[in-house]
């Protein structure tokens, strides 16, 4: 066998698997929350972001079809895993909970397809922009003038329109405290799986587990909760109404300094 | 004391199994759990019926050979002891105790609460012993061991092979077994020679007796009656990976001193 068919065949091989792909999907949390955090900014900062990203077509679709590889790695890794170890207690114990198991790690199959669920939402509600799931409209209508680059897509206006439908929010919260869950035993598990595990270093890994689900936790739902109470009303509110206007006549929402500053 | 015990009975490896009720007569508190199911059996084969079959044999906690979740738990309530050490007075008067054999795919039920664990021999068949001519006693310390690598090897040697880790384990995994086994030959320096090829042939016949995954949820490590650590787990994965890339060793034509 070579090497990719061993690595595929065994338990442990798989394992690795998953723990490299799942690392790289933890890589992608951390800079996806950086760009999204610009949401705290005017609104020209995202905005010019997410110009950016476009402009660079070849890097965004080597970066998506990278993810979606990891992904695809990830879920054959765990899935089929899953069903062995399943077929390998074919008559359940009458008693309940597997004991002495840690809880977050029996709820990794469920806390990950909700997970996946809602990307799959995610990816249709803010990047292709499907109109009749975000609870609001044509996303794809709201478009800003930007200093450099002329009329942009409007990410700003879209993110707090799309959180300002309360089971929007509600979806990204649940799947969020979800990816919490799931990162919670996720991250101290690749270094086991991957052998990077001593007495000395587990305790530190743990603390390293717990830190960086709980700062992806909220740094992920400040988004979302900051809209709710009011992030952004005001610009989302012209730009909104801007998209009554007849054609012709609309233009980007007036930009105040106050914009980004509408929680105070 | 009196207790109500839920035990399962199953004739033989083929037919369906249940749960049956007994109440127990007047025992001692300081009884062993297996000399409860003894009194039990006394009782049965005095009725004529058939007694409980369960593994036992050393009943001092050393030999892996009792078996018994005992409410759920392998090896009963306490940690770090196999259920022969396991006293009636860890329950309460009126108690009912459910009592089920190990559950695994790979470990398959001959009777009642006694399951079949060769798959654990083959797997120690497949790497987990070094090939030299024994001989004489050597002298000691003519091969050095640090100090630390020799305790550490002695946590993992202290693995009974009674299987409680695969039958906590939610996945029915062998895990924590295979890697007491590989890491207590693997970290002393005789153990050097077929390190690799070791963890690669255990792991793989690992595999191949159809236990499930780990999914490190710790049931293992709580509750094996030796306390063996998941650190060892991880020692394991980390050998496993290097056989893999090491790749299988260069042919060679034979003959040679040899």
């Amino acid at each position: 066998m070579t090497l990719v068919q061993q690595i595929f065949h065994s338990s442990l091989g798989r394992k690795y698997v998953a723990a490299l792909t799942g690392a790289g999907l933890f890589f992608f949390l951390i800079g996806h929350l950086a760009g999204n955090l610009q949401i705290f900014g005017p609104p020209d900062l995202i905005n010019g972001y997410a110009h950016f990203l476009k402009s660079k077509p070849l890097m965004v679709w080597g970066a998506r079809l990278g993810l979606l590889a990891c992904v695809g790695l990830h879920l054959y890794a765990v899935i089929s895993l899953a069903m062995e170890s399943k077929a390998a207690r074919p008559v359940a114990y009458a008693g309940g909970a597997a004991y002495g198991s840690a809880w977050r790690s029996r709820y990794m199959m469920v806390s990950g397809l909700v997970i996946l669920a809602f990307v799959v939402y995610h990816l249709a509600h803010f990047t292709a922009l499907l109109p009749g799931i975000n609870g609001f409209g044509d996303f794809s209508k709201l478009k800003t003038e930007l200093k450099d680059a002329g009329e942009v897509p409007d990410v700003y206006a879209m993110m707090v329109l799309g959180f300002r439908v309360w089971w929007v929010t509600l979806f990204y919260l649940i799947a969020q405290a979800l990816l919490f869950v799931h990162l919670g035993h996720g991250l101290s598990a690749m270094f086991q799986s991957l052998g990077l595990r001593n007495h000395v270093w587990w305790p530190r890994i743990q603390i390293f587990a717990k830190v960086f689900s709980t700062a992806l936790l909220i740094g992920y739902i400040s988004i979302p909760i900051a809209i709710t109470l009011g992030l952004g009303r005001d610009y989302s509110d012209r730009a909104k109404a801007g998209l009554n206007m007849p054609l012709g006549q609309q233009s980007a929402p007036q930009q105040g300094p106050a914009d980004a500053l509408v929680l105070k | 004391m009196k207790v109500t015990l839920k035990v399962w009975r199953q004739k033989n490896a083929t037919s369906a199994g249940e749960f049956k009720t007994y109440s127990s007569p007047e025992l001692n508190e300081n009884m062993s759990f297996l000399e409860m199911l003894d009194v039990i059996n006394e009782d049965l084969a005095i009725k004529g019926e058939e007694p409980i079959a369960f593994d036992h044999d050393c009943r001092e906690g050393i030999c892996g050979t009792c078996s018994l979740v005992i409410d759920g738990k392998p090896h009963g309530p306490h940690k770090g002891v196999a259920t022969c050490q396991t006293y009636m007075r860890s329950f309460k008067n009126g108690d009912e105790i459910v009592i089920e054999p190990w559950r695994a795919k790979a470990f398959p039920i001959i009777k009642d609460l006694v399951c079949d664990r060769k798959a654990f021999d083959r797997i120690q068949h497949a790497g987990g012993f070094i090939s030299v001519r024994t001989g004489a006693a050597p002298d000691a310390n003519s091969i050095p061991v640090p100090k630390e690598d020799a305790d550490l090897a002695m946590d993992a040697a202290q693995c009974i092979g009674c299987g409680a880790c695969v039958a906590a384990c939610k996945n029915a995994s062998a895990m924590l077994f295979v890697a007491a086994k590989v890491s207590h030959l693997g970290l002393m320096p005789q153990g050097q020679p077929e390190r690799y090829k070791r963890v690669k042939a255990m792991v793989d016949q690992m595999d191949a007796e159809g236990f499930g995954s780990c999914t490190i949820t710790g049931s293992c490590e709580a509750v094996c009656p030796k306390e063996i650590s998941l650190d060892f787990i991880a020692r394991m994965n980390r050998d496993y990976a290097v056989a893999l890339f090491k790749g299988e060793p260069k042919k060679t034509a034979g003959g040679g001193a040899g």
